[in-house]
């Protein structure tokens, strides 16, 4: 009888690439469902544009390189890439915008660079950044988060859909509901005064640790992380060492003058900072490769994303903190090889 | 040595490795089954790493049940192969072998006559513990007897490490999913295996032996402990390894038990162990306990695709498709044909090919019993293989590095340090073939370590020629100088001739005449 022959192993135990990215397309769900509780709709629109633009754009892509568009197509990692971006924008964003930061994304941060597995920095945060730099007026307009004030003006979804068609909207919306400070804009702006954050966070722009919805999206964005770990679809590494490069200057900071730096829990809840540590930090394909790289790359991460935070021009930073270390990972890699068995000691 | 973890207590877990699922339950139940002589026994000749052995017998001629058919050659390594039972020889000829890749052998065709009749120039030796360590190990060199975890080397020479060996590691961790052999050995005949032990300990001069198992084998364990228990012999006892794979990896079992590396280009002696498979034990025992050379080996035949699957004690040259026959036969489901285990097992591509020393396991698969290959997609980096490489290696940088080919730069990340065990390709979730990748790799480094030694020779040629003629001209120039000086200093010469003209041009005055 005869058979066919195949190379060892014969046995494969892995999820698929397109596994993977569509676990954490799910773990991305409840930090969504808390960003639209408390910014409205907008931020769903923001995800429909750019999943199309850049599915549409990969496909093109694609097709140019004549690669095969179906198998990569079908991979989810530029839906991945799309929902980060969207998710990380205004929920008021006009689509042009977010559509010009996903072309960025996946046609040259990704496919500039030789597609799935080559980019050298996260798609996602060259979007943003290429955005936050275009459009920095724009980028900073976020709406004041629902139940802020007893008169706070709701946006009807009419007048969603004409600001997000049109980037206008009738005469009668007040500037608030368009836009508002964050609470990382706000702190950065009043410590400018010379407030203190004790006078600062009496605001009804804050809760309890950090801005008020806030507290609540970054919760929601780690309960879903939490679940990437527990699924080993992440590992602990980046995370931990992300988490411990922003608390520890930001404790140390706090404890030396609490006036003039934010807790290390507003840190820890603000902006984008859960959204950095489990879904952009890891990207594996832009961060270091070795165990101890990743411990060092995630401390880099979290160590700049509090020096621009804190001294930088911008209120949040991971996605310039992101793309610096991204520079640094091939130096990283370099010098945290692991020591090969039989090799010495 | 072993920091005092002599008893069967768990070895804590690697930081390398993956679970599998066993897949044993099938051809654990049941005692060993024995196999009767085929129709034809197709006995090769190169069982052993090294060089095969030497054919003493010519086709047409009578053999005996373990009568050396074939000697060990004085060109390298090898052993001696015997006839696995009584028959005629009928052919000495190439035939396919299976071994990885495929290929041909030289070998020895045997008709089996049925009578097992016994070749009378082996004896029982109950005296063998005694025997000075050179004699035991050229009876173990005569025996045939090679490392049977698949390895094929001659279990005489690893025997032969010096002084210094502090333990003797027997391998029965087993850790590919369905292969069994090994655990049946352990589970019906630890006794045998004990014996083999003591024998190897003499043969070492060394007195601490530790019998490695699997942890989800209990009853081997079990079987072991009780053998030890009965023995009475203090100097062995049992290590329970953890369920991991590739924990029988001869390095990283050595790694788990003693917390030792054994460096780069070195061997297991280097930190004072010897590891030999339980089976090899078992083959040694046999031989002085019964005189039988290594004739038989127990095979795992399992699979979806054969009827009942089985522990088979079966004859060294047995073709594979009357051992599949013995046990039960193709089920409809056979799909394939795999060699050893599902991990590091290489598929055969038809059953006409003998049952060897390393034939541990015959899976003959269904269906669903093994991963096509899967449409492979680029490298996330996602790290896992080099979470799990037991070497300690980043195989998705080795990868990349295999790409271009960079022989400098894989060398250096320890491409020649992969064991080939497949963990990477296991929970790569873009299905990359890495392990494939690596072989290649090795073939290309290999390669281009020929032709750079080929070039550095001829480089060396080129220098030498340089040198020659260089040499041949200043051997020249010496000839002229010592010409030169044998006829007299020349400054002398032309001296002694300017005074002559000079005296010459003076007598002569201005205006006379010549």
């Amino acid at each position: 009888m005869k058979f066919a022959s195949n190379a060892a192993p014969h046995w494969l135990g892995a999820e698929s690439v397109a596994v993977l990215m569509r676990q954490v397309l799910y773990a991305l769900v409840p930090a969504l469902i808390v960003l639209v509780w408390f910014f409205g709709a907008g931020i769903i629109l923001n995800i429909l544009v750019a999943a199309v633009v850049a599915l549409g754009s990969e496909a093109l892509v694609l097709r140019i390189r004549k690669r095969p568009v179906g198998l990569f197509i079908s991979d989810y990692s530029a839906l991945v890439t799309a929902v980060l971006l969207a998710m990380s924008l205004p929920p008021l964003t006009p689509w042009w915008i977010t559509a010009t930061g996903t072309v960025f994304a996946i046609v040259f941060a990704k496919h500039l660079y030789g597609g799935l597995g080559y980019n050298v920095f996260n798609p996602a945060m060259v979007g943003y950044a290429v955005l936050l730099v275009s459009f920095p007026e724009d980028m900073a307009a976020w709406p004041l988060p629902r139940n802020i004030t007893p008169d706070q003006q709701t946006l009807s979804l009419f007048t969603v859909l004409q600001y997000w068609a049109t980037g206008s909207v009738p005469a009668d919306v007040t500037v608030d509901a368009l836009s508002a400070a964050t609470p990382l804009n706000s702190v950065k702006g009043q410590l400018g005064m010379m407030r203190t954050m004790p006078e600062i966070v009496g605001d009804p722009l804050f809760g309890n640790l950090a801005g008020h919805g806030w507290e609540w999206i970054n919760a929601a964005t780690a309960l879903g992380g939490g679940w990437l770990l527990y699924r080993r679809i992440i590992r602990w590494q980046i995370p931990t060492a992300m988490l411990a490069g922003l608390l520890a200057p930001a404790l140390v900071f706090y404890i030396v003058d609490p006036a003039t730096h934010p807790s290390p829990a507003f840190h820890l809840l603000s902006g984008g900072t859960m959204l950095g540590i489990f879904f952009i930090a890891t990207d594996p394909v832009s961060a270091a490769a070795s165990n101890r790289g990743r411990l060092i790359y995630g401390l880099g991460i979290g160590i700049i994303t509090y020096v621009i935070r804190n001294w930088g021009a911008y209120p949040d930073g991971i996605a310039f903190a992101v793309l610096l270390m991204n520079l640094a990972v091939p130096v990283i890699d370099r010098y945290t090889r692991p020591r090969i068995y039989g090799h010495g000691a | 040595m072993t920091n005092g973890r002599t008893s069967n207590q768990a070895l804590p877990l690697p930081a390398w490795g993956i679970r599998l699922e066993s897949r044993k339950v099938d051809s654990e139940t049941g005692a060993i089954k024995k196999m009767p002589p085929p129709g034809e026994l197709i006995v090769a000749l190169k069982q052993n790493i090294g060089v095969p052995a030497e054919t003493i017998v010519q086709p047409g001629e009578r053999v005996l049940k373990g009568q050396p058919i074939a000697i060990a050659s004085r060109w390298g390594l090898s052993v001696a192969v015997h006839a696995p039972t009584s028959g005629a020889v009928m052919a000495i000829e190439e035939r396919p072998i299976p071994v990885a890749g495929g290929g041909t052998g030289e070998s020895v065709i045997i008709e089996p006559d049925g009578k097992e009749e016994r070749y009378a120039g082996y004896v029982a030796q109950m005296n063998s513990k005694r025997l000075p360590p050179p004699q035991i190990r050229n009876e173990i060199m005569e025996a045939g007897i090679v490392g049977m975890g698949g390895a094929l080397f001659p279990t005489a020479t690893k025997l032969n490490p010096g002084s210094g060996i502090q333990a003797l590691i027997l391998n029965g961790v087993e850790c590919e999913p369905y292969i069994s052999a090994d655990n049946a050995l352990l589970t019906e005949r630890s006794d045998q295996v004990l014996r083999g032990a003591a024998i190897m300990l003499a043969a070492l001069d060394c007195d601490e032996c530790l019998v490695a198992v699997k942890a989800d084998m209990a009853e081997a364990q079990a079987a072991v402990q009780a053998a030890i228990d009965a023995l009475g012999d203090d100097r062995i006892s049992l290590v329970v390894v953890p369920a991991f794979y590739p924990a029988g990896g001869e390095r990283q079992l050595i790694e788990l038990i003693t917390g030792k590396e054994v460096q780069a280009g070195g061997l297991p002696w280097d930190v004072g162990v010897v590891c030999q498979n339980v089976g090899t034990a078992a083959a040694v025992a046999k031989f002085f306990d019964e005189g039988e050379p290594l004739i038989s080996r127990i095979v795992t035949v399992t699979g979806d695709g054969v009827g009942t699957a089985a522990n088979i004690e079966v004859m060294i040259g047995t073709p594979i498709v009357d051992l599949v026959e013995f046990a039960g036969g193709y089920t409809d489901d056979a799909a394939g044909l795999v060699m050893g285990g599902p991990m590091m097992g290489f598929s055969l591509p038809h059953d006409q090919l003998p049952v060897t020393k390393a034939t541990n396991c015959i899976l003959v698969a269904g269906q669903a019993e093994l991963d096509p290959s899967v449409r492979e997609m680029p490298c996330i980096r996602c790290g896992e293989c080099a979470r799990v490489c037991p070497a300690a290696l980043m195989p998705q940088q080795l990868l990349a590095l295999a790409r271009g080919p960079d022989y400098e730069a894989l060398e250096s990340q320890g491409l020649q340090d992969c064991i080939q065990c497949g963990c990477c390709d296991y929970v790569c979730p873009s299905y990359i073939p890495l392990t494939s990748r690596f072989i290649e790799a090795k073939q290309g480094l290999w390669e281009n370590h020929l032709v750079s030694q080929r070039s550095a020779l001829a480089l060396r040629r080129f220098d030498a020629r340089g040198e020659r003629l260089e040499r041949r001209e200043s051997d020249r120039s010496d000839e002229l100088q010592r010409q030169v000086d044998e006829i007299g200093p020349a400054g002398e010469i032309d001296a002694d001739a300017l005074r002559q003209l000079k005296q010459r041009v003076k007598s002569k005055k201005p205006g006379d005449k010549t």
